[in-house]
């Protein structure tokens, strides 16, 4: 499969900004006066978990132009951007329990409203894919899997809101509107962090795109070249069409 | 080694739970990529195929004589299966379906 310029010049940028943030997380951050080193977890963690919820709200703005045009692409669209944003919010849980083993002295806590509304919401996505399994008929699955993401997307911000509205701040806030509390080199850092999870998300989103729609063209060649017969048929999946 | 004696990198007890958090992201990009490959390998080998199914049969309509060959025979002359499976046009439901997998 070959790549075009966006993807190759998106693949360098992935690599340069990655190698730049792991320097500076490790060689350049001061140590956070409080945590210490376990704090390092703080610049995967946090960009990991943004670009999930930045991904949900993508997938669902996705699906609205899906539901507008009617055209296939979008949903596919959707899909690709809600899998992968599923598969760094996992990761980004993942991070962030260790962080909380390390720092808190437990994998889990139930009464922090960041975290049990991060879960939340990576539940309401991962039950996505299973709805999506549930329906075989394709326009009807595209449909209603776009109608799901639309609603659940609206429910990340809610979520967001709900939670920096609650009171019982347990989770650390290091990022705010004001501009927060983070010293400028950790600053620079986090940012440089950010913007390397959030190029490695586009990167893979355009090669999942890429390497579904060749699947679906070559299927379409077969079919078109040696007739219905010599394409196999597919079973049901979770996957768009 | 130098890198692990660095002043910048104090691996006492948080330095497990650190390079764990690293290790977690580090697994699932390798993971998620393991399958990637494994399906462009797939597409790959259907992709060459099909190239061989559609040489064999321009062959076999060849052999046979214009008129004689199949209708899907006369397609692959004009069409490279390789350009056009990479970038595939808008299609109908039926067609899309198979997107799956």
């Amino acid at each position: 499969m070959s790549h075009g310029p966006t993807v190759r010049g998106l693949i360098l940028a992935t690599i340069v900004s990655t190698t730049a943030a792991l320097a500076l997380i490790f060689f350049y951050a001061p140590l956070d006066a409080n945590q210490g080193f376990v704090q390092k977890i703080f610049y995967i963690h946090v960009p990991l978990a943004i670009v999930s919820l930045c991904g949900f709200v993508a997938g669902g703005l996705l699906a609205i132009g899906h539901l507008r045009t009617g055209e296939r692409k979008w949903d596919l669209r959707s899909y690709v951007v809600i899998h992968l944003s599923l598969i760094f919010g996992i990761t980004a849980l993942l991070a962030g329990s260790i962080w909380a083993k390390a720092s808190w002295g437990h994998w889990w806590v139930w009464d922090d409203p960041t975290l049990v509304s991060f879960l939340i919401v990576l539940l309401l996505f991962a039950t996505y894919q299973p709805l999506r399994f549930s329906i075989e008929d394709p326009e009807r699955q595209a449909r209603y899997a776009s109608v799901f993401a639309i609603v659940a997307a609206a429910f990340v911000p809610l979520n967001f809101i709900a939670v920096r509205l609650s009171q019982g701040f347990v989770h650390p806030r290091v990022l705010t509107l004001g501009g927060g509390n983070l010293p400028g080199p950790m600053r620079l850092t986090f940012l440089i962090a950010l913007l390397a999870v959030a190029l490695l998300f586009v990167t893979l989103c355009l090669f999942e795109l890429q390497a579904k729609r060749t699947r679906i063209g070559l299927r379409r060649l077969r079919r078109e070249l040696l007739g219905e017969d010599a394409v196999r048929p597919l079973g049901r999946s979770a996957a768009p069409s | 080694m130098t890198l692990l004696a660095a002043p910048a990198l104090p691996l006492h007890t948080a330095g497990k739970y650190v390079a764990g958090a690293y290790i977690v992201f580090v697994v699932m990009l390798v993971v998620y990529l393991g399958i990637m490959t494994l399906r462009t390998r797939r597409t790959r080998r259907e992709l060459s195929e099909l190239r061989r199914e559609v040489l064999e049969r321009q062959a076999q309509a060849e052999l046979d004589g214009p008129g004689l060959a199949p209708r899907s025979a006369e397609q692959p002359a004009r069409v490279d299966p390789g350009r056009a499976a990479a970038s595939p046009e808008r299609g109908s439901a039926s067609s899309e379906r198979e997107a799956a997998v």
